[in-house]
């Protein structure tokens, strides 16, 4: 098992590379240059231009920007942003936690609902209640996000009032922060209500981050549950006369659940990607918003930064789910 | 530790409950940059610093352009415009945090520290926080301001380098604002001189509180401010991004006021009863920028022609979706100096086409660009630019529309040989009509904020004239004379001020719309 992650470990360090010099050149691609984007339409003087250039080290050949940036990323230093002058590092463990502790509701929101659904399905096939689950999944999964958001807050924040409109929590509790985890730190603060208004603001941005993963894992769980139940053992199962939970929920799950993890890793992805919309509807402070923002200033560091951080992650993720791989079915690791 | 902490936020939450009756809301569009405006040149970031937390020398008066007297009581320029002496205001009190409690009023030091760490490289707050002071560097201070002395105490003396009015407009500008030296020694002591721009101190009718990133800023009452004391006792900015969502939030009532509605919102927010709208043209101005250098556009007859061919009507109401005003001047009408008198050019295609052949034109095809970005003195430019291609060719003009990304289009378009007429426009920054006027038509501008490349001497000479006088009655009438120059050799076609529009709660009283783009919350109150 130690040699398998070692192997898996040993793939990270290529990957890390390929990542870091992909972050720096993809914003330079880009067209638009970051000090004119700076100045506007109240432009700059030739001199003051030059002056620019110099204080943010683009008169250094590309290759040796490069070699700064990856030597100061080898430093645990992703430099500080052209537009708030701050650390990028310090910005990004600033917002982060907001949207890791949006992804993680949104995941749990998504494999709670998404594993029965599909299981359920897969049991009925074809039957009435598998065709409405899979075409809810279908709708689920074709929904543009900002649509569906916009929609959930004129519908239960506009006409019924139920759930707040945007924000972490009622502007009403003020108490510093801890964790970074609105949820820990409302508990944390002892003040009466902060906890609940917390969970009250997660509510529709869970639903919306969560709604594709869902429909993603529901499907993936119906399918995967189909082929495992269609198995020989299964049929032995059966013919002993073990109970239908017991041989769906113990025996055709488990192994169902090999594809379903890979789509749940693959997941963590979509979630950074729409965490970007929903941060943004929902004024959520997190990193997608910032990314946005950053790319659309060409602040470089910010979004070379980014990009490289959430690369991590979800290489992070991925090698996890490897070795999770390797804990459910042993035969993966002595590959 | 725990207990310490437990009873610190107790603390917090009784006062936070207490105060929450005089609390005012405001749902703003995105995050500051940080809290020390001189770093930094976006109206937000001025939002959420200059205005509640700092004071300048001079002062805007809210809901004007009128510069009135702030940290300084009078100013008081020589014959020749070159010195400018400031008496300053006595017994004022800088704000105090954890770390930091002044322990003298503001004075003199105050003012010569928050000039001279922009203007001396060798300054020890110059390169704090990336320190690049753009604006105070766009407004050309550094060769402009010779030097700062203190007379005494109470008695700053600015020495320019030529006569410039407008300076005294500058001197009410955000990068103006007055830090306290005191705090910066102590910070700079502390080595943490960046907490100027993190945990601000200032004069200000706020004191600022605390800052989540990208979520909520929080600010108090100085309750020591030199004016009258804020009406509400604490002032909260609620970030938020989308235009929609900050609408749901108005009207779920978590937010008292908001800026920037969306144009399609616009009516339904003028028919809820728990709203109040309030309107005012912008401190801007969209215009399609001909290149004066170049045939047939170096003909003014030509450019006149152009004009008229516009239905600036129909551009008010496809692009601006009616938050909007045709524009006949170069400036906007909110600011002094504007001429009243000047009748815009007619929409009358025929004329249009008729002066054309009497010119000598025929088959042109030009270029017309777009920008790619949305201002608010163009919403949309790539359906302003449609709308121009079918207006100029019903005049048998021809128009192939260009559009590069942003960056490129500002540095492309500033090309003297450029082809084509561009589309862009000018949010003023001083309420100063020479920050419109010389900057985007004064021959120096040419190759740079001069689009339409235009250098025409009698215009050039009134707006000179007008820079170095300092009787605010002399310049207007030498502006409003240059506004005429300008019509008759129209060197741009005027399109359109957009409208401010700022919903609000009907509890929310006292607010004004402040025609140089700002929001102050000093004196609006929450009943």
């Amino acid at each position: 098992m130690f040699g398998y992650f070692l192997s898996r470990l040993g793939m990270f360090v290529p990957t890390f590379l390929g990542v870091t010099l992909i972050s720096f050149m993809f914003i330079r691609v880009l067209p638009g240059d970051p000090i004119i984007v700076m100045a506007g339409e109240r432009g700059m003087t030739e001199e003051r231009y030059q002056e620019m250039v110099v204080k943010l080290g683009f008169d250094k050949p590309v290759l040796q920007q490069y070699w700064d940036y990856l030597v100061g990323v080898m430093h645990g230093d992703l430099g500080e942003s052209f537009v708030t002058k701050k650390p990028v590092w310090d910005e990004f463990f600033a917002l982060f936690p907001a949207t890791l502790e949006l992804s993680i509701c949104a995941m749990i929101f998504a494999v709670a609902l998404g594993l029965p659904a599909g299981v359920i399905a897969a049991v009925n096939r074809g039957k009435f209640f598998d065709r409405a689950l899979m075409s809810s999944a279908l709708v689920g999964y074709s929904m543009p996000i900002f649509w569906w958001a916009l929609l959930l807050i004129i519908v239960f924040s506009g006409n019924l009032g139920w759930t707040p409109v945007s924000g972490r929590i009622d502007l009403l509790y003020y108490f510093p922060s801890v964790t970074g985890f609105m949820l820990i730190d409302s508990l944390l603060s002892g003040q009466e209500g902060a906890f609940t208004s917390a969970v009250r603001h997660l509510i529709l941005p869970t639903i919306v981050l969560g709604t594709i993963p869902l429909a993603v894992i529901a499907r993936q769980t119906r399918s995967a549950m189909l082929e495992v139940l269609g198995e020989d053992y299964i049929r032995t199962a059966r013919a002993k006369g073990l109970s239908p939970t017991r041989i769906n929920g113990l025996h055709a799950l488990r192994n169902a659940l090999i594809p379903v993890i890979t789509v749940i890793g693959l997941s963590v992805g979509t979630l950074l990607a729409g965490a970007i919309l929903t941060e943004t509807i929902f004024s959520w402070p997190g990193i997608g918003k910032w990314m946005v923002d950053s790319i659309f200033r060409r602040d470089y560091p910010v979004v070379q930064g980014g990009l490289l951080m959430i690369a991590v992650i979800v290489m992070l993720v991925n090698l996890l789910v490897d070795v999770l791989y390797g804990i459910i079915n042993p035969k993966i690791r002595r590959r | 530790m725990k207990l310490k902490f437990l009873a610190a936020t107790a603390a917090i939450a009784l006062s936070s409950a207490a105060a929450q009756a005089n609390t005012l809301v405001y749902c703003s569009e995105g995050s500051p940059e940080g809290f020390d405006p001189a770093l930094f040149t976006a109206g937000t970031t001025f939002d959420a610093s200059s205005h509640p937390i700092y004071n300048r020398l001079l002062e805007f008066e809210t809901g004007t352009t009128n510069v009135i007297p702030g940290l300084a009581e009078s100013v008081e320029a020589s014959d020749d415009g070159l010195e400018y002496t400031f008496k300053l205001r006595q017994g004022v009190k800088f704000h105090s945090n954890d770390e930091f409690t002044p322990t003298r009023d503001f004075n003199a030091d105050d003012v010569i520290f928050s000039f001279m760490r922009q203007k001396d490289e060798g300054h020890p707050y110059n390169q704090v926080s990336g320190g690049t002071w753009e604006y105070f560097q766009g407004m050309g201070m550094p060769d402009l301001v010779e030097s700062i002395e203190k007379i005494d105490d109470y008695t700053v003396k600015f020495t320019l380098s030529k006569p410039e009015a407008p300076f005294v407009a500058n001197m009410a500008m955000d990068f103006a604002s007055i830090l306290s030296a005191e705090y910066a020694d102590a910070m700079m002591e502390a080595g943490t001189p960046e907490k100027l721009n993190t945990a601000p101190i200032g004069t200000g009718p706020f004191s600022f509180v605390a800052y989540q990133k990208d979520a909520v800023i929080r600010y108090t009452q100085n309750a020591d401010y030199w004016k009258a004391p804020a009406d509400v006792s604490n002032l909260i900015f609620a970030i938020t991004p989308d235009a929609s969502v900050r609408y749901q939030k108005l009207k779920a009532g978590e937010c008292h006021i908001m800026p920037y509605p969306n144009p399609a919102d616009i009516q339904a927010m003028q028919d809820d009863a728990d709203i109040n709208m309030m309107e005012q043209e912008g401190l801007n101005v969209g215009y399609l920028a001909y290149n004066t250098t170049m045939e047939p556009f170096d003909n003014p007859k030509v450019r006149k022609a152009l004009n008229m061919a516009i239905d600036k009507q129909a551009i008010i109401d496809v692009v601006f979706q009616g938050s909007g005003q045709a524009a006949k001047n170069p400036i906007p009408p909110t600011m002094w100096g504007y001429n009243e008198a000047i009748t815009d050019d007619a929409y009358d295609p025929e004329a249009a086409k008729a002066m054309l052949e009497a010119e000598g034109v025929s088959d042109l095809s030009m270029k017309v660009w777009a920008m790619p970005v949305q201002r608010p003195y163009n919403p949309n430019a790539r359906r302003m630019a449609e709308l121009i291609q079918a207006d100029f060719a019903k005049v048998g003009v021809d128009v192939e529309i260009v559009s590069y990304e942003w960056g490129e289009y500002l540095s492309r378009s500033k090309e003297l040989n450029r082809d084509g007429a561009v589309l862009l426009g000018w949010t003023g920054d001083n309420g100063d009509p020479d920050n419109f006027l010389a900057v985007l038509l004064g021959c120096d501008g040419r190759e740079a904020s001069n689009r339409a490349q235009w250098c025409h001497e009698p215009f050039e000479d009134l707006i000179l004239k007008a820079k170095q006088t300092t009787d605010q009655a002399e310049r207007t009438k030498l502006y409003e004379e240059a506004q005429v120059i300008f019509k008759e050799q129209a060197p741009w076609a005027t399109i359109a001020h957009s409208v401010v529009y700022m919903p609000m709660r009907n509890e929310v009283q006292g607010y004004k719309v402040h025609p140089l783009g700002g929001h102050i919350f000093y004196g609006v109150s929450v009943e």
